[in-house]
Formats: C-alpha cells, sequence, structure tokens
C-alpha cells in the first residue's frame, strides 16, 4: 500500500515536472500547437480553383516545414464556407474560442474574407486571404489583423484592361458578378479604363451564381463595345465565355475580356474556346524551373496542376511558419510583424513583400492563353508575356484609404 | 427604330425568343415534377440531381462508349429513368405510407448524395460536351443571331412537353393514370396493376427530366451543380402552375422563362428572383396555382 503510494506521488511528480518541462520549452506557443484553420468553398463555384487543393498545398507546406515548429506540432482544421459569408464568420469564431486558432488561411469569396476579418479582428487572431479578389481587403476593409497573399482586383485591372485598351479595344462593356468582388473590380476596371482613354459604354449587373447567360451576352452584342469585360468569376465565367462563343460574339467583332481567369477555367473550357485571352496571372505553374518542380510533387498528389491561389496557400503557409519560428511565438500581432519583415522570394513570389495594409505586392504577369496547336499538353495553357513590377502592380499607397496607411 | 417600353425593338423581341428557350426547359423540368407529384405524391427533390445525372451521362457515354448525342438523346433517359425506378422500388415505396415530408427529405438526401459523390470525381469547373455537327452555327432571324442548338432545344422540349401531355391526357394508359391519382384503391380493385403505374410513372418523370439534361449538356459545362441551382426555380414553376397540373406546368415554364428573359433586360440584379415574387404573387390569389384545383 505505501509502495503503490510512493510510485503514485513519483509518478505524479514526473508528470507534473516534465509538463513544466514542456510549458517552459513552448511558454510562447499558445497550447504547445500552431493551430491553422483552412477555411474555403469546398464544394461550390470555387471550389476548384482553392477547395481540397488548397489544403493540399497547405498540408504540403506543414509536410516540408517539418510538421512542428520548434519542437510544437502543427496541425491544421478545416471548413467548408459554402461561400457564404455567415457560414464562414461562424465557423471562424468558434475557431477561435473553442480550438484557439492561430491562423486562418485560404478564403476565397470576397464578402466571406471580409466577413472573417473582421472577427479576426474583434478577437485579435491572424488571417491570409489567398482566394479573394476584391482590392477592398486591403483598401477600405483593412485590419492590422490580415494579408493579402495573392492576386486582387487592382491588378487584374492594371494588366489586362491597361493592355487591352492600348491595343484599341478602348470601349467596353462590362458584364459583372453582383457582390462585393465583381463590384470591386468594375470600379478598378472603370477607373484603369477611363485613365488610359477609353471608355465604358455599358454593362449588366447580374445576380451570383447565373447559369445562362444568353441574355447578357445579347445585350453586350447589342452595346457595339469592341471589349465585352468579364467582371466575374470561377463558374459565372466558363459560362459566360461558353454563351459567348454560342452566339458568336467573336466572330462579329468583339473581343472578349476575361478579368479573372484561373488555370482550371481555361482548362475547363478548352483551349478552343479560350484562345488568344489575354489575362494577368499572379503565377504559373510552367513559368520557371522552380514552379514546375513544385507543381509536378503537387500534381502527384493531387491529378491536377495548380492554380496561382493552390501554390499561394502553400508559399504563405510557408511564410507564415518561417515567421513563428523566428519569432519563437505564435502571438497574432508579433507574427504579422515578423512576416512584414522579411522578404519572399519563393517558386510562387517574386520581389515579394507585406506592406503595411496588410497587401503582399509581388511580380504579376500577362499572360495568353495558348491556341490548341501551340499547346503540348493538357496543362500547356498559357504563354507569359509579360512581367508587371511589384511596385507597378498593386494599388499606390499614396492612393490608399486604409486606416493603418498615414496619407 | 421602334422601340418597346425604352429597349429596341429588336432588343426586346431577341429577349423574347431566348426566354422562350428558358422557358421551354422549365416547362420540361417541372412537366416532370409534376407528374411525379400528380400521381406519387411524392415532391421529388431529386429532379434536379437528375437532370444532372442526364447530362453526366451523355457526357461519360460519349467520352468512354463513344455514344454520340442523338442516340443519348434516347438511351440516357431510359437509363437513368431506369435508375429512378429502381429509387422507387427499393426506397421510396418503403415510406410511401408516411407523412409527404418524409419522401421530400428522402430525395433530397439522395440528391446531396449525388451530387456530392460526382463533385469528388470530377470537381466543379466542368466538362464541354459538343454540340452536334448538324446543330452548330446559329440563324440569323433578323432582329438577332439565334444560335442553331438553343432553336432544336425549344422545339424538342416543346415537342416533348405535348407528348407527355397528350399521353396523359388522350390515351388510355394516361386515364388510368389519372384515375389511380384520384382513387388508387378503387383502381386497383378494377385489376390495375397500381404499384407497377408508380413505379413506371416515376421512371417516367426522372425521364424527362434526363432528357432535359441531355439537352442541356452542350449548352452548358457539364457540371454536378448544374441541377441544384434550377431546382429551386423549377418548384417555384409548380408552385405557379399549381402541384400536379400538366398542362400548368408547361404554359407555366413557359411564361416564367419570358418573364425571367425581360428581367434581364430592365433590371438584371433581380433576375434571380423575380420568379419567386410572381410566386408569392400568386400563393397570396390563388393558392391552389393558377391551373391547380381548388382543394
Amino acid at each position: 500500500m505505501t509502495y503503490m503510494k510512493k510510485t503514485l506521488a513519483a509518478s505524479i511528480a514526473v508528470a507534473a515536472a516534465s509538463s513544466m518541462a514542456i510549458s517552459t520549452a513552448h511558454a510562447e506557443i499558445s497550447d504547445g500547437e500552431v493551430r491553422i484553420g483552412y477555411l474555403a468553398d469546398m464544394s461550390g463555384t470555387y471550389r476548384d480553383l482553392a477547395g481540397p487543393g488548397g489544403q493540399t498545398a497547405m498540408e504540403m507546406a506543414v509536410a516540408d516545414f517539418g510538421g512542428s515548429v520548434n519542437g510544437s506540432p502543427i496541425v491544421i482544421f478545416s471548413a467548408d464556407d459554402r461561400n457564404s459569408a455567415d457560414v464562414g464568420a461562424n465557423t471562424v469564431r468558434e475557431w477561435i474560442d473553442q480550438r484557439n486558432v492561430d491562423m486562418v488561411g485560404g478564403l476565397v469569396a470576397s464578402s466571406v474574407s471580409i466577413a472573417v476579418t473582421k472577427v479576426l479582428q474583434e478577437n485579435n487572431g491572424l488571417g491570409i486571404v489567398s482566394g479573394s479578389a476584391a482590392s477592398s481587403i486591403t483598401n477600405e476593409h483593412c485590419t492590422p489583423n490580415h494579408i493579402h497573399w495573392v492576386y486582387d482586383t487592382y491588378p487584374l485591372a492594371n494588366g489586362t484592361a491597361k493592355s487591352v485598351v492600348e491595343q484599341g479595344g478602348d470601349s467596353w462593356f462590362l458584364l459583372t458578378a453582383d457582390y462585393a468582388f465583381g463590384h470591386a473590380l468594375e470600379a478598378d476596371v472603370t477607373s484603369v479604363v477611363e485613365a488610359n482613354g477609353g471608355e465604358i459604354v455599358g454593362g449588366v449587373r447580374h445576380p451570383f451564381p447565373t447559369s445562362d447567360f444568353s441574355s447578357y451576352i445579347l445585350q453586350a452584342q447589342g452595346s457595339g463595345a469592341k471589349i465585352v469585360g468579364l467582371a466575374n468569376a470561377g463558374a459565372d465565367t466558363v459560362n459566360a465565355i461558353t454563351t459567348a462563343s454560342q452566339f458568336g460574339l467573336t466572330q462579329s467583332g468583339q473581343q472578349l475580356a476575361g478579368l479573372l481567369i484561373f488555370l482550371n477555367d481555361v482548362h475547363a473550357l478548352g483551349l478552343e474556346a479560350t484562345q488568344g485571352l489575354l489575362l494577368t496571372t499572379g503565377w504559373y505553374w510552367d513559368m520557371d524551373e522552380e514552379s514546375r518542380a513544385w507543381s509536378e510533387r503537387y500534381f502527384e498528389e493531387t491529378g491536377r496542376m495548380p492554380t496561382m491561389v493552390q501554390a499561394g496557400i502553400y508559399s504563405s503557409t510557408m511564410h507564415y511558419l518561417k515567421a513563428v519560428e523566428a519569432a519563437g511565438t505564435d502571438d497574432p500581432e508579433t507574427v504579422r510583424a515578423k512576416m512584414a519583415e522579411e522578404p519572399i522570394n519563393d517558386f510562387f513570389a517574386r520581389n515579394g513583400s507585406i506592406r503595411e495594409d496588410g497587401r503582399m505586392i509581388y511580380d504579376m504577369y500577362l499572360a495568353q492563353v495558348k491556341t490548341p496547336e501551340e499547346s503540348t499538353g493538357e496543362w500547356d495553357l498559357y504563354e507569359i508575356l509579360s512581367t508587371i513590377p511589384a511596385a507597378e502592380a498593386y494599388r499606390p499607397l499614396s492612393e490608399s484609404q486604409c486606416s493603418l496607411v498615414q496619407n | 427604330m421602334t422601340m418597346i417600353f425604352g429597349v429596341p425593338m429588336a432588343v426586346f423581341m431577341g429577349q423574347l425568343t431566348l426566354g422562350l428557350v428558358n422557358g421551354a426547359f422549365y416547362a420540361l423540368l417541372s412537366l416532370g415534377l409534376a407528374v411525379i407529384f400528380g400521381l406519387l405524391k411524392i415532391v421529388n427533390f431529386a429532379h434536379g440531381a437528375q437532370y444532372m445525372l442526364g447530362a453526366f451521362a451523355a457526357l461519360l457515354g460519349f467520352r468512354y462508349l463513344g455514344i454520340n448525342y442523338w442516340l443519348a438523346l434516347i438511351l440516357v433517359p431510359l437509363v437513368v429513368g431506369g435508375c429512378g425506378m429502381l429509387m422507387e422500388r427499393f426506397l421510396l415505396r418503403r415510406i410511401a405510407h408516411l407523412d409527404h415530408l418524409y419522401g421530400l427529405l428522402l430525395t433530397f438526401g439522395l440528391a446531396l448524395i449525388f451530387e456530392g459523390t460526382l463533385i469528388n470525381l470530377f470537381g466543379v469547373s466542368g466538362a464541354r460536351y459538343e454540340t452536334p455537327a448538324i446543330l452548330q452555327g446559329g440563324l440569323n432571324l433578323g432582329f438577332m443571331f439565334l444560335p442553331t442548338y438553343r432553336a432544336w432545344v425549344l422545339v424538342a422540349a416543346l415537342a416533348m412537353c405535348l407528348f407527355t401531355w397528350f399521353m396523359i391526357e388522350r390515351t388510355r394508359l394516361g386515364a388510368y393514370l389519372r384515375a389511380g391519382t384520384e382513387n388508387s384503391q378503387l383502381m386497383q380493385a378494377f385489376g390495375v396493376n397500381v404499384p407497377l403505374l408508380i413505379t413506371l410513372t416515376y421512371g417516367f418523370g426522372v425521364g424527362l427530366a434526363a432528357f432535359a439534361g441531355v439537352l442541356a449538356a452542350p449548352l452548358y459545362p457539364v457540371s454536378p451543380t448544374m441541377g441544384s441551382s434550377l431546382l429551386i426555380v423549377v418548384f417555384a414553376v409548380v408552385v405557379i402552375g399549381g402541384m400536379g397540373s400538366i398542362l400548368g406546368a408547361i404554359l407555366t415554364g413557359l411564361g416564367m422563362g419570358i418573364i425571367e428573359g425581360l428581367t434581364k433586360v430592365y433590371y438584371p440584379e433581380a433576375s434571380n428572383t423575380v420568379i419567386f415574387l410572381v410566386m408569392i404573387l400568386v400563393l397570396m390569389l390563388r393558392p391552389a396555382g393558377l391551373f391547380g384545383k381548388e382543394a
């Protein structure tokens, strides 16, 4: 009996001592784990541009990092936001309240990201937006608690719209998705087109999502505009391009300008329907040796080539984990500051840096969709025409309405 | 140029034509729903998924078995309709004696399973289904360029609607069907195999959805989610027309297509909601629907 008591006491003491040892070693990593939440559209319109593939990219980053930071394991939670701002915000609130999630990544539909970053701000969390397009996320909706990693509507407009106008496409008809992202893109395109001497002659705001675009295409044909700009994304863009080709839009002398086109869209539409399309992208899997190497690893995992968003999720997760390691803590404020200190140069981002408004600026690319004859394989889809330097691609801080920027 | 409500005549006519094409789709889909509800009293929430399965069957049949469009138009409704019959025989029949709500839940659950499985297998970006060569190109109607395929969809969908209406309203089989709807016990007493009739009817309704799916395949990217967005609209059409009314479903389908088409010109932001506004109005003024019998 005494023997048993002694052993019990001894083992409790040992247990207490070892747990104390653990807690001192990881004093700065909350709960002894780095907890990352992956929130994205896993089943709807935007599934293929981020979705489960984005989660795979995040898991690859964690595995490549070694699975732990300074001995604390890295854990990933994931959830489907179903493109609903409410679902997204509630999920993140629960993650923070009940699971002490340290960072939320993914974040696709702009409306979801804006709602989620508000929750992160209220709870002093950290978010890295990779899939959203709205430039307002680091403009009027900026918070000290998030970073916007991949593209946004400003370079999309600045890259595609500017080069189209320069090539003589000076009258535009805009098909706009009727929500935060579409409005942001519409505003950015309008200002770029007008600044370059072009004119917006008409437009339609269509509900999100829309499957039948025939009516809108007919209106675009009737407008007499040279360029029909698609200020929408995902399945909406795919539907609009399909319908435009059925109605002979390009044969009748008008040209389509896809403002936000992802690799999976072009892959789904096929080169016959998309050839020659100009687009701005933040990354392309086949743009250089480093990108190809990573993409081939990704392909082995998923059977598809990655979109710029999926690659960006890997890149941002890696940069986050390095910052946690360097700072020795997962405290959001410290980590965000650490992330901003370090320049970003990896397979995804060139000349990358994080500005005070939370925008990660890096080189963007103007690309053109190849013709079926030029393409040598299922995923050989783009040709990179030119680089838009980081400093020119994004909205200058001097025009920023973000409260974190002192103008 | 002549203007109608501030819109050039040509644009107006063009939108009217497109509305009619979409309306024919709605008619075809709501017809299947109305037939199923009429006899089985099942609110078939799997209808959108069955439409999507039709499009997928056409796509995969072409890809792996080399089945061309015309053959698919006949085979796919038979195959998908056959699956529907199995569904009725082994699942729906077991809950036929329960409240309608259970049928609704069961079909909704099945729809989610079909959709989810295909999303996992194929993603959501969708795939292209080539328009058959003979239907490529377009017709110049003077006021618009109408792709030949859309004209064909209008003709094919309307022909199928008329055929269904004729079968149900003008043939002996249809008479059994209608009688079975009124009083199935009495029908059984007369020696009519009512359970078989029910299975066939469900299969036929599902076949109609699959037929619409094949028609849609060259129009829209074939994707697992293509049915779910359409389903709600089609339900609204059935409610407006009057649950279970065959002619009501056809006429309302066409009418709603046109109303939606015109909304896309005058106030596109509301084009997804206008049908529901009409539904609310109809429910307030004529709760049984425009063509429904007062209960």
